[in-house]
């Protein structure tokens, strides 16, 4: 296999995710309306409540909204993450995810394609939403948004990462309700999406290291130093830690000779 | 290196405790159609799990046009068209993005194959339905699809699960026809499984698994002289009641 034929190889996969993602527009306004609701309602809500102080990388008091706008493009990677794992899920139940392993490519390349395709239409959504919250008056930096692009990237890895990682453990679509109970929103609301973390350690010291050890916390901070041209070294470590960790479970998972396909699928 | 086009040498594997396959082997011949005939629940999608390395057994070897698929899996599998028994094509995406797909799944620039999938979709009358979504196509223009696709890289060894269950007799007819002219004509190996005996010709090469075990191989007449048998049918029932009594 040549260079350009893994080039092929990748391009077509994103394709064929992008245009998945465009024929679905449930899932398409879905992707949207979701962080957009928490922007102008919740943020607006809260807005009083919730005070932020100066802390790093803002320099000057902000307002709520744009506080939280970060953790709501994470938000949107941490869904696609799993969206991608469920349709891995209903990949494999439906059988199109047989297509994909029998390819001549190495499996964890193939993998790693799926991966990046999915974290790319994802990014897409992401800066699609930046655009309108930029009418919502959160505006960082113009170059923000180009520094922004790398943490998004590594961030939406590790996430679809995870995703993979726990479609390949799991036996059945029907599953999919307890990855959003057990994991999609422990991971949101135990982190600096919504809140600083000083705050949380204010009232328990015990869920402030939980969300200190969160790597979505760290996925949020990434692209919140980005977005205004810094770099959170202790995000970026923990992410691409992460990430590696993620990736090296998934695909031992779906290596037919050590992982976990051959118990979940039966046979005739 | 072997000349055959697949060579199964006492492969084994199992779910749990239960031996789904059990010392399964045999051999197929480049140019040869061969049924792999069995009821369900015989071990036929589980042996071909095996052969496209969905699963690894860690008993026998498979060994596809001499590349050994544990030691070689990627060259083994570049050998390969499939036809699953559950169908593959993303209903939402066109018949042609569908093809574009399996294209960079092969590493192939859909513009190199682009004459021979013009002519591949008008053999299955369904050039100027190219951009309609799968979603629209019916069951046997489905499978034809598939089958288009998974013949699109000219791989030398063509498997096919069940490929005709629930299609009407016109389109099981249709299909077992394209398989058959190319296997002829381009000499490829077809692996076709199934449990219909209808679709057994007297010269194919047959193997009979059941339970997991092969009772019987060779070519459908020598399996019927052997037998004692008019038909495959007989053939087949004669040799599963012995086994299961």
């Amino acid at each position: 296999m040549k260079a350009i034929q893994y080039f092929r190889c990748l391009w077509g996969i994103f394709i064929r995710e992008a245009l998945r993602f465009l024929h679905q527009r449930e899932r398409f306004f879905g992707a949207l309306v979701r962080p957009l609701v928490w922007l102008f309602i919740f943020a607006a809500g809260f807005r009083s409540i919730l005070g932020v102080s100066i802390i790093p990388p803002y320099e000057t008091y902000i307002l709520y909204e744009e506080y939280i706008v970060p953790g709501l493009a994470a938000m949107i990677l941490l869904f696609s993450g799993m969206q991608s794992s469920l349709s891995m899920v209903y990949d494999r139940e439906m059988g199109s995810m047989r297509m994909l392993m029998v390819s001549p490519f190495p499996r964890w390349y193939l993998l790693l394609c799926k991966l990046t395709a999915g974290t790319l239409v994802a990014i897409a959504q992401v800066y699609l939403f930046l655009g309108i919250a930029w009418f919502w008056d959160v505006q960082p930096p113009l170059i923000g948004y180009l520094l922004a692009f790398p943490a998004l990237l590594l961030s939406g890895l590790m996430l679809g990462a995870l995703g993979l990682l726990l479609s390949s453990a799991i036996k059945q679509l029907e599953n999919f309700a307890g990855v959003m109970n057990f994991v999609i929103f422990p991971m949101f609301f135990a982190s600096s999406a919504l809140y600083p973390l000083w705050r949380i350690k204010d009232s328990s010291l015990f869920l402030y290291e939980i969300c200190r050890f969160n790597p979505f916390t760290h996925a949020v901070e990434l692209i919140r130093f980005s977005l205004y041209g810094q770099i959170g070294w202790v995000a970026f470590f923990a992410v691409v830690g992460s990430l590696l960790v993620f990736l090296a479970g998934a695909i031992y998972g779906y290596d037919p000779a050590r992982g976990l396909m051959t118990r979940k699928q039966g046979g005739g | 290196m072997s000349e055959a086009a697949l060579e199964l040498s006492n492969v084994s594997f199992s779910y749990t405790k239960r031996p789904v396959l059990d010392g399964v082997s045999f051999s197929l011949d480049p140019g040869q159609f061969c049924v792999l005939l069995g009821v369900n629940g015989a071990g036929k999608t589980t042996l071909f799990s095996l052969i496209t390395r969905l699963f690894v057994s860690r008993n026998g070897s498979i060994n596809i046009y001499g590349y050994d698929l544990k030691q070689q899996s990627r060259k083994a599998l570049a050998q390969l068209g499939v036809v699953f028994q559950q169908p593959t094509l993303d209903l939402d995406l066109s018949l042609i993005q569908n093809l574009h797909y399996h294209c960079a799944l092969q590493g192939i620039n859909p513009e190199q194959v682009a004459d021979r999938l013009q002519l591949a979709m008008e053999e299955v009358g369904l050039a100027d339905r190219s951009t309609d979504r799968v979603r629209a196509l019916s069951g046997g223009q489905r499978r034809r699809i598939e089958l288009v696709r998974a013949l699109l890289h000219q791989p030398r060894l063509l498997l096919a699960d069940e490929p005709t269950v629930g299609l009407d007799i016109h389109s099981r007819q249709a299909i077992l026809q394209q398989v058959r002219e190319r296997c002829s004509q381009d000499g490829i190996g077809v692996l076709w499984a199934t449990h219909l005996v209808d679709e057994v010709e007297p010269q194919d090469q047959l193997v009979i698994l059941h339970g997991g075990k092969v009772l019987a191989r060779g070519s459908a007449e020598q399996i019927m002289q052997q037998t004692g048998s008019d038909s495959v049918k007989q053939a087949f029932n004669q040799l599963t009641r012995s086994e299961s009594s």
